[in-house]
């Protein structure tokens, strides 16, 4: 009910593109945190099975062992300084996972993703206030919590998804959900149409990065021509990155908002996805990249088609 | 997760800011009891249930004598109480709060909320307390205070002076005033709490600052470390199938559809939901099984749709990523062996080895309509629906 009242408000401090245009690519040398657990050891094998450039991993206190042919160590800022690691991904489970965040941002990564599902709110809080501290230039990019990561297709996977299902090319995805998010990557696989990098931002109500921060690296990518945006109820990115479309983009966007039929005040799912205030439900947030000239897929087996037609607008 | 008013209560008292004097009861003797421990000769009998708008829909009872405590609390436990957060269904009142009777002066607003947009905790006030905050933003939008916190540093005094100031307190009640908000604040960083209201805060006839009415939710990812939080949970006024799935790592919502769905991840979900009603039928269900989809989830899952009378079909929509179709196919089949559905289930899977995932269900003749695509998928579950 109070939030309800509280009236959308555009955020202050988006991380602007920075140098690494499209997040990663097959150079971009990936550390593991949470490296010897079994979702850390799992997912680092599904990833440099898939071609992606790893170069060890952190566990506290294994320092100095190496894990599936990596070295492992004990600190982040110990494995940059010995690996040149740019990019790391969080397994941490969520008590400890906060704190990994911010020791990544500390040791100068410049990206990382957080795969981590249960993270405390105000822990969040307090990540997002600590990363001020750094001159936005230097400041890490974080993608997640509770997100399924990013996907340079042909190039390199950072995150849990299966990579088969996404095609190189030239099209950018952001989403919040994981698995459909894999179904759009399907669809567009079957309607022939590659990625060029998606980006998963994650189902939690405060997240590292937001739709907009991610449009404005693909409005800048050469190898990027059209994004697509898979949204939900609940929260202000939808409209923001709504507004940053209009104000401006010049590469054709289309978006598909989950939750149509969610009721209002429950959490589905995702703990981020809940309307409790003005704007947030699918139709609202749908009239509103509607009228900011986003492209709009009514129903969820259209992306395919709904790209396709984006495509060939922009051409 | 929500507790009760009382809970809140105890818990704002803990931190130091002022209730009212009051006590719990389970009983109509226990409500005397308590009335009579409190003293004093006009009481409120408040029921407990998780929702505002209590007042209104006959949840307190003003009484000026013990036979009206005896009666307003015989009346009022047991029965199912409807507020407009409820839903028709209502919420069961087991546990009533006995109070004395406050002499208002003043009726206040106070909240404190996480604000997505700032990324803060941000603080409201308004002078209109004791009505819904909705209708305050609409009747009186000017009345409404916002303090956004920063979180490095937590909630400053002269904020909160400001506050109290804006909400045209004066004197000494600026003191206790801003007592109770930098209080409360604490209360809500410390417990790891998403919302607290306090509506109305009164200023009294003998110039107290009191909590009159208390609301808090917290962060069920922080529950974790706040084991004394967890222990204010009340079964009783949670949905039992969403309660008994949530004890079983699944995420369900119930709705008031006829088609069931099982779907794991939270996005596919409410997509498939939304393809359903694009159709032209009505989901039964959220259920997001998480990603993995294994036997055991399944099985679980198809307990759980099956255990709603009003489900006339099951669509389960998988994406097998890492694990494969023909593993959660398996899967799928056992649990239509076991449970025997006598309605329509069709399933859809994608992903990994699609095509071994597709020919064990049909080889399964068990009657599992399975397709290809999600449009085809939620087109199959609604006509079944039309058919039967």
């Amino acid at each position: 009910m109070l939030l309800r009242m509280l009236r959308l408000t555009r955020l202050k401090n988006p991380e602007e593109g920075k140098a690494m245009a499209i997040l990663i690519d097959e150079k971009t040398p990936i550390l593991i945190q949470g490296f010897t657990g079994q979702m850390g050891s799992f997912h680092a094998r599904e990833m440099i099975e898939y071609g992606s450039n790893v170069v060890g991993g952190v566990t506290p206190g294994k320092g100095g062992s190496s894990h599936l042919g990596l070295p492992v160590f004990d600190s982040v800022k110990d494995a940059v300084e010995q690996t040149g690691a740019r990019a790391s991904i969080v397994f941490v489970p969520p008590p400890f996972a906060s704190d990994s965040i911010m020791e990544a941002a500390e040791a100068g990564l410049e990206y990382c993703v957080t795969i981590t599902d249960g993270i405390p709110a105000q822990d969040m809080l307090r990540v997002k206030r600590y990363m001020r501290r750094f001159p936005r230039e230097k400041r890490m990019c974080l993608t997640g919590p509770n997100c399924a990561g990013t996907i340079s297709p042909g190039k390199s996977m950072l995150g849990i998804m299966p990579g088969h299902i996404y095609q190189p090319g030239r099209v950018g995805i952001i989403g919040r959900s994981g698995t459909l998010g894999y179904e759009a990557a399907s669809q567009l696989q079957a309607a022939g149409v590659g990625v060029s990098t998606s980006v998963g931002i994650g189902g939690d109500p405060i997240n590292g990065s937001s739709f907009r921060d991610h449009l404005a690296r693909f409005e800048e990518d050469p190898d990027t021509d059209a994004v697509i945006m898979i949204g939900e109820i609940g929260g202000p990115q939808e409209v923001d990155a709504a507004h940053f479309f209009a104000e401006n983009m010049s590469k054709p966007v289309i978006a598909y908002i989950a939750g149509l039929t969610a009721p209002k005040g429950r959490t589905m799912g995702h703990a981020g996805a809940i309307v409790s205030m003005i704007g947030e439900s699918a139709a609202e947030k749908v009239e509103i990249l509607k009228a900011c000239g986003v492209g709009i897929v009514d129903s969820p087996a259209s992306f395919g088609r709904g790209i396709a037609s984006a495509l060939s607008q922009a051409a | 997760m929500e507790i009760h008013e009382y809970q809140a209560k105890q818990i704002l008292k803990d931190f130091g800011v002022n209730v009212p004097l009051g006590g719990l009861a389970y009983s109509p003797e226990q409500a005397v009891y308590r009335a009579n421990e409190i003293g004093g000769e006009r009481w409120v009998v408040k029921a407990q249930i998780h929702s505002g708008a209590r007042g209104k829909a006959g949840g307190i009872k003003f009484c000026t004598n013990t036979q009206q405590v005896w009666d307003s609390a015989e009346s009022l436990l047991g029965r199912n109480l409807v507020t407009n957060q409820t839903g028709p269904d209502g919420k069961p009142v087991y546990r009533l709060y006995v109070e004395p009777a406050t002499d208002i002066v003043r009726e206040l607003y106070f909240g404190l909320v996480l604000d997505r947009s700032q990324e803060c905790i941000v603080a409201v006030g308004s002078q209109y307390g004791g009505m819904d905050i909705e209708e305050v933003s609409e009747m009186h939008p000017d009345s409404l205070v916002k303090i956004t916190v920063e979180p490095a540093v937590g909630m400053q005094a002269f904020q909160a002076r400001q506050l109290a100031f804006r909400l045209g307190l004066k004197g000494n009640l600026v003191r206790s005033a801003v007592n109770v908000f930098l209080r409360a604040y604490r209360s809500f960083r410390d417990l790891d709490a998403t919302m607290l209201e306090i509506n109305p805060l009164t200023v009294t006839s003998s110039g107290e600052v009191i909590a009159l009415d208390a609301k808090m939710s917290f962060d069920d990812n922080a529950l974790f470390r706040r084991s004394n939080i967890s222990e204010f949970r009340d079964k009783s006024q949670e949905d039992a199938r969403e309660m008994e799935a949530a004890d079983r790592g699944l995420s369900y919502v119930g709705l008031d559809g006829n088609i069931g769905c099982i779907i794991n991840g939270a996005g596919l979900a409410m997509a498939t939901m939304d393809i359903i009603k694009l159709k032209g039928g009505e989901p039964a269900n959220f259920l997001d099984i998480g990603g993995g989809a294994s036997p055991e989830r399944v099985a679980k899952a198809f307990r759980l749709v099956l255990s709603d009378a009003r489900v006339e079909a099951i669509l389960v929509n998988i994406f097998a990523g890492i694990n494969r179709c023909d593993w959660v196919a398996e899967g799928v089949i056992q649990a239509v062996r076991k449970f025997k559905p006598q309605i329509p289930v069709i399933v859809r899977l994608s992903g990994t080895n699609v095509e071994q995932g597709q020919e064990l269900i049909r080889n399964s003749s068990l009657g599992i309509i399975s397709t290809n695509t999600l449009d085809a998928a939620a087109y199959a579950a609604v006509d079944s629906i039309k058919k039967s």
